[in-house]
């Protein structure tokens, strides 16, 4: 009792805003509801838009982080080449770098080639954010397999290309999926990059959505529509963090992350 | 016998472009969307730059004009003071949390799942729960008669207490990596040496996880000088431009007053101060890890 009783104290102050908010998101005056779910669904240009745009965003930005990754850890844990040294620590040095500080010329720069207020550019920003991370850990996960694999293919005559999409990209599946939670977790939940790229309402994700239900300057607010919309989008988060909670936790034990 | 990935210069010149090949998206990247905005943010900072409109050079103005602009000065002082407050108080409650948790007795993976828990949700839905759960009409904590964002300094409370709650598991899972790492023989030795809970905490668990501690150290003081989600959804700012953070006040140099040139001159400052802060702190931690 005494081991367990302070920690599931503390489980309960934890886990309460959750629970509390998934009961406020099906509570009204007359008790259980689904009216704030019915009336997210309407609000705005829908949520059916907003969902789609968030779900669109993710997936460009997990599919795009899992390619350059995979390609540029492939290439920097088995390749020499000039320059690659330069290119691995500029590729680090985005960790540095405070994220309005790039944002504010990004919103110029998509101008100029015509990405602006496009979910397809802002998921490519969000692949830059993820690529110091993304890259260490496949380039970790390409050098942990034994050379020994694949010389023996490249014996036989495969190319290189084959040697990685039939033998080593088995072999680094953990690390892929490390990587592309990372991916999804930051693309789905961003509200800076979105706020600042995206002007078009009807191009919101959900975070900006949501966020600017509270912002309208007339009107009162209804919370309980608003815990609904912050089940939406925590909900999927939730699930995939339970079920994948292992490949979570290895990305931490990598030493390489951003907070 | 010599291996197949290290023979005749023709070969390796050979493995050197497919390298390069392999690592193009990468550098484009890198290139396009990190180097070529970091030249355009200085370029823009010597500039006019109106959000419409032709930019013309007005060097230094963008720079010269930062000391007349009062809320961003007070936005300086402010988020010092809460990252101060926050690195504190969000160390202390996260090595609790790890120490609590970091031994394998059953059930203690509930534990650090509840804790960490949190931390899947997005920052902007966490503030938005907090909007609700500290709302006195609408939240469970009306009948405490608290008025949660009435005051600054409440404002500033209301926001710590958001953030620990997403961010302690987070910064739990760092430590606890670092506590893992502690060899259990270590703990063995000094026990049986006589030493006692608090003995073993101060002179082998702290210097052991002094690396680890830096390195969480880093990501909260460098995540929190450039707090922005929490101060805009939460709080808004207010009251009174009370909770304005420095890079709210980029924002608004940018897209309330279309002054990008101004607000780019910002982020220099900002990427300035940042880059050298993080050197400082890595070399710190590289003496804690070679100690």
């Amino acid at each position: 009792m005494k081991y367990y009783s302070p920690r599931l104290a503390l489980a309960v102050i934890f886990l309460f805003p959750l629970i509390w908010s998934g009961w406020a998101s099906v509570q009204g005056p007359e008790g259980f509801t689904l009216t704030h779910y019915r009336s997210i669904i309407g609000f705005g240009e829908g949520l059916a838009t907003y969902v789609g745009n968030s779900l669109a965003l993710s997936a460009m930005t997990v599919a795009g982080t899992l390619i350059v990754a995979t390609l540029g850890g492939y290439a920097f844990a088995r390749f020499q080449f000039p320059g690659k040294n330069l290119l691995f620590l500029a590729a680090l040095a985005i960790l540095m770098v405070p994220y309005a500080t790039i944002l504010i010329p990004l919103y110029v720069l998509l101008d100029y080639v015509g990405l602006q207020n496009s979910l397809l550019g802002l998921s490519l920003v969000f692949v830059m954010f993820q690529l110091p991370f993304a890259l260490y850990m496949m380039r970790n996960s390409f050098e942990a397999i034994p050379r020994e694999i694949e010389e023996s293919a490249l014996v036989d005559g495969a190319g290189s290309l084959k040697v990685l999409l039939s033998v080593l990209l088995p072999a680094v599946r953990p690390g892929l999926v490390t990587v592309g939670l990372f991916a999804f977790l930051a693309s789905w939940n961003d509200f800076f990059a979105p706020l600042i790229l995206l002007s078009d309402g009807a191009s919101f994700p959900l975070p900006v959505a949501v966020v600017s239900m509270t912002q309208r300057t007339f009107g009162a607010i209804d919370y309980g529509v608003l815990q609904a919309g912050v089940m939406v989008m925590a909900i999927p988060c939730l699930v995939l963090f339970l079920v994948l909670q292992r490949h979570y936790v290895r990305g931490f034990m990598s030493g390489a992350l951003r907070g | 016998m010599s291996s197949p990935l290290s023979t005749a210069p023709r070969l390796r010149r050979a493995r050197a472009l497919a390298g390069w090949a392999y690592a193009a998206p990468t550098a484009v990247i890198v290139a396009v969307l990190f180097i070529a905005p970091l030249v355009l943010v200085v370029v823009m900072s010597l500039h006019k730059w109106p959000l419409l409109g032709p930019a013309r050079p007005n060097f230094p103005a963008n720079y010269t004009k930062i000391p007349d602009d009062p809320l961003f000065l007070d936005s300086v002082l402010f988020t010092l003071k809460y990252t101060v407050i926050i690195t504190v108080l969000l160390s202390a409650v996260a090595l609790g949390l790890a120490l609590l948790v970091q031994d394998r007795r059953p059930g203690v993976g509930f534990f650090r799942t509840a804790f960490f828990l949190p931390g899947a949700v997005g920052f902007a839905a966490a503030a938005l729960l907090f909007y609700g759960l500290l709302n006195n009409d609408f939240g469970p904590f009306g009948f405490l008669g608290v008025n949660w964002i009435g005051s600054p300094n409440m404002a500033l409370t209301s926001t710590i207490l958001l953030v620990l709650w997403r961010f302690a598991g987070f910064n739990m899972l760092i430590l606890l990596t670092g506590l893992q790492a502690i060899p259990v023989e270590v703990y063995e030795a000094a026990r049986a040496d006589g030493a006692n809970r608090w003995q073993i905490f101060t002179r082998i668990t702290l210097p052991l996880l002094r690396p680890t501690l830096a390195l969480m150290l880093i990501l909260s003081i460098t995540g929190s000088l450039l707090a922005f989600d929490q101060f805009f959804i939460f709080t808004n700012g207010g009251p009174d431009n009370s909770t304005v953070s420095m890079v709210m006040v980029v924002y608004r140099n940018a897209f309330f007053r279309f002054d990008l040139g101004g607000a780019a001159a910002l982020s220099v400052v900002l990427l300035v101060v940042l880059v050298a802060l993080n050197a400082v702190q890595m070399r710190i931690l590289r003496g804690a890890t070679t100690r």
